[in-house]
């Protein structure tokens, strides 16, 4: 286990908040935001870490940095207690939140990374390498020497992840990386972290509302909710365990008099007047469906839809809220998909 | 260690200088700060005066000892203000996600907030002060002892630790309890008027909370007792004067303590 560069047991943050009861009456009221996660991180993974707003996400990676003190349980990173050692901790990770800057706002991007590199006390040769390589990777020649303040949102997310390297992290903790970005820019950084990820030097920890990061780079997935885990393996897994199967969509010349009844692939909708029909494959193989397909009717096409991950934790959301469905939809644009068309 | 140690005075002295640079970008603008910024520290010298235009002495002292007891408040105050003052602003920092930031460095959190926003414009205040304090003595007729002269210098030291402390401890309440900028502006700046004047001025419980109970005695009037040579009219005896480096540090602990339970108990912000 001495390879696990985090280890959690039990990790809690309650808050206590007051809240107005009448019109002088405050109560205070205890608020767990992280309620007992258990976690271990082996060197090198790509993890990705993800839950509704409020789920816990960025306390447990504030506690995984020692920015706050945990509640109860343990927690360890590259063997460090992140509270009590905070200091040795910041030397060997990065951190990267998607809200907060590293980077002195009135200095040009250059400045700021000379400054840390004294922060860090990183030797000139090992910086110089380090943010040559960010620069080619990650484009930031054009913007070296404009002031933070005058960058895009996409620069500067560009200049925070070369902050958060220049002193060679064991772990690099990405607190939202890519809200906000547009789309140029979103597709730089993940293709930076995929990049770092291959690398297998660095352990990538990052929680997203954006699932496409997640499909991009993490072959774990954490998903939170509550403050708990509810689900920790890889995507695949995640699509096992909550029913979620690949989609065969037949476009048909001409509608079926009645719904069809094919053992092991229920259909799930008929679109178009029934000219297209959507049926899950549950234990029936292609062949099989279009095979019987092919003896009720002309079918004029075939496609197979793999599972959408955002539609599968937006019905994990769903199942453990219940009525809070609308809350959800709210304030998390991401996870929509759920009913909507098709992705083909 | 000495190596490591070395590199965090380094890292110190780079954040100094990044701070320097970005606030002296714009000279004309920095020169016209510097000079506006001793107004007020004038203004509150120039009230004593004043006061003594119209009375010949004040709590039993005459213009030129109260003086040493101004000299010694303002630029105590001044100094640490220049240097501390700016940690009244740690509830902007936990809001802008600063303290955050600087949480996540291989450095101390309080010296990279406070190097991070260190006010230089102030630094005429500190200029004004210290030459108030130089005047004062002078014109005192301070009867010179090697003793003396050790506690002209450590006397105002020990003020600047004393209100650094105090401006740290205050701020420090903010973890808890947001809106505490007032109580702590009531304990700073209250206790900056206090030391400049004799405390026999005050009275009662009031007296004896700012004095003994805050501490803020210590800060002029003992020590200028002590230079002047003059009995404490309040009974308390010569020694007191010397203890203000002591009721220091006992102050920097306490205020370090503070600082240390209140990281612990910070719980930043959303996302």
């Amino acid at each position: 286990m001495s390879d696990d560069v985090i280890v959690a047991d039990g990790l809690r943050k309650e808050f206590t908040v007051r809240v107005r009861t009448g019109r002088l009456r405050r109560e205070k009221r205890l608020v767990t935001a992280v309620d007992g996660i258990d976690l271990r991180v082996a060197r090198g993974e790509m993890l990705g870490y993800i839950g509704p707003n409020g789920a816990g996400k960025s306390t447990t990676l504030k506690m995984f940095t020692g920015v706050l003190t945990p509640s109860a349980g343990e927690v360890r990173v590259c063997g460090l207690r992140p509270v009590a050692q905070r200091t040795r901790l910041a030397l060997r990770v990065g951190v990267v939140f998607g809200q907060r800057s590293q980077l002195w706002w009135d200095l040009p991007l250059r400045d700021s990374f000379a400054l840390l590199r004294h922060v860090y006390r990183v030797p000139a040769a090992a910086h110089a390498a380090r943010l040559r390589r960010c620069r080619g990777l990650l484009d930031l020649d054009p913007f070296l020497d404009t002031p933070v303040r005058q960058l895009s949102l996409g620069q500067r997310m560009r200049g925070e992840l070369t902050a958060a390297l220049l002193h060679g992290p064991e772990v690099l903790f990405l607190d939202e990386p890519t809200i906000g970005l547009d789309v140029v820019s979103k597709q730089a950084v993940r293709g930076f972290l995929g990049e770092l990820g291959r690398a297998g030097d660095t352990t990538l920890v990052l929680t997203t509302h954006d699932l496409a990061d997640i499909e991009r780079l993490c072959r774990r997935l954490v998903v939170v909710d509550h403050g708990r885990v509810v689900h920790d393996g890889s995507i695949a897994a995640l699509h096992e365990r909550y029913g979620s199967r690949r989609l065969l969509v037949a476009d048909l010349d001409a509608p079926l008099p009645g719904p069809p009844a094919l053992p092991g692939a229920p259909l799930q909708r008929q679109e178009a007047d029934g000219h297209r029909l959507v049926f899950a494959l549950e234990s029936a193989g292609v062949a099989e469906v279009v095979a019987a397909l092919a003896g009720l009717g002309a079918v004029r096409d075939v496609s197979i839809v793999e599972p959408d991950i955002e539609d599968v934790v937006a019905r994990l959301y769903r199942s453990r809220r219940g009525s809070d469905d609308a809350d959800l939809r709210g304030d998390d644009a991401d996870l929509r998909g759920g009913g909507q068309p098709l992705r083909l | 260690m000495a190596d490591a140690s070395g590199g965090t005075l380094a890292a110190y002295r780079a954040l100094l200088g990044a701070q320097a640079r970005a606030q002296t970008a714009y000279r004309t603008s920095f020169v016209i700060d510097v000079v506006g910024n001793v107004g007020s520290t004038v203004f509150d010298v120039l009230t004593v005066l004043v006061i003594f235009g119209v009375t010949r002495e004040l709590g039993g002292f005459t213009l030129r000892e109260t003086m040493v007891m101004v000299g010694l408040s303002t630029c105590a105050f001044a100094v640490a203000d220049l240097l501390v003052g700016s940690i009244e602003r740690l509830p902007r920092y936990v809001r802008t996600g600063l303290l955050d930031a600087v949480l996540v460095r291989p450095l101390g959190a309080l010296p990279q907030l406070l190097l991070m926003d260190l006010p230089l414009r102030k630094v005429s205040r500190a200029a004004f002060g210290l030459a108030v304090l130089v005047i004062a003595v002078a014109s005192a007729g301070v009867e010179w002892t090697p003793a003396r002269a050790l506690l002209v210098v450590l006397a105002p030291l020990a003020g600047v630790v004393f209100f650094g402390s105090v401006f740290v401890a205050t701020a420090t309440v903010s973890f808890w309890w947001v809106d505490s900028g007032e109580l702590a502006n009531s304990v700073t700046y209250g206790g900056r008027d206090f030391t400049s004047y004799p405390i026999t001025v005050f009275e009662g419980w009031f007296r004896a909370a700012f004095a003994y109970g805050l501490g803020f005695a210590f800060v002029s009037y003992h020590p200028a007792l002590a230079l002047l040579g003059r009995a404490d009219p309040l009974g308390l005896p010569a020694w007191v004067g010397w203890a203000a480096p002591a009721v220091a540090l006992v102050a920097a602990a306490g205020a370090a303590a503070t600082w240390r339970t209140g990281i612990r108990h910070y719980r930043s912000t959303g996302s």
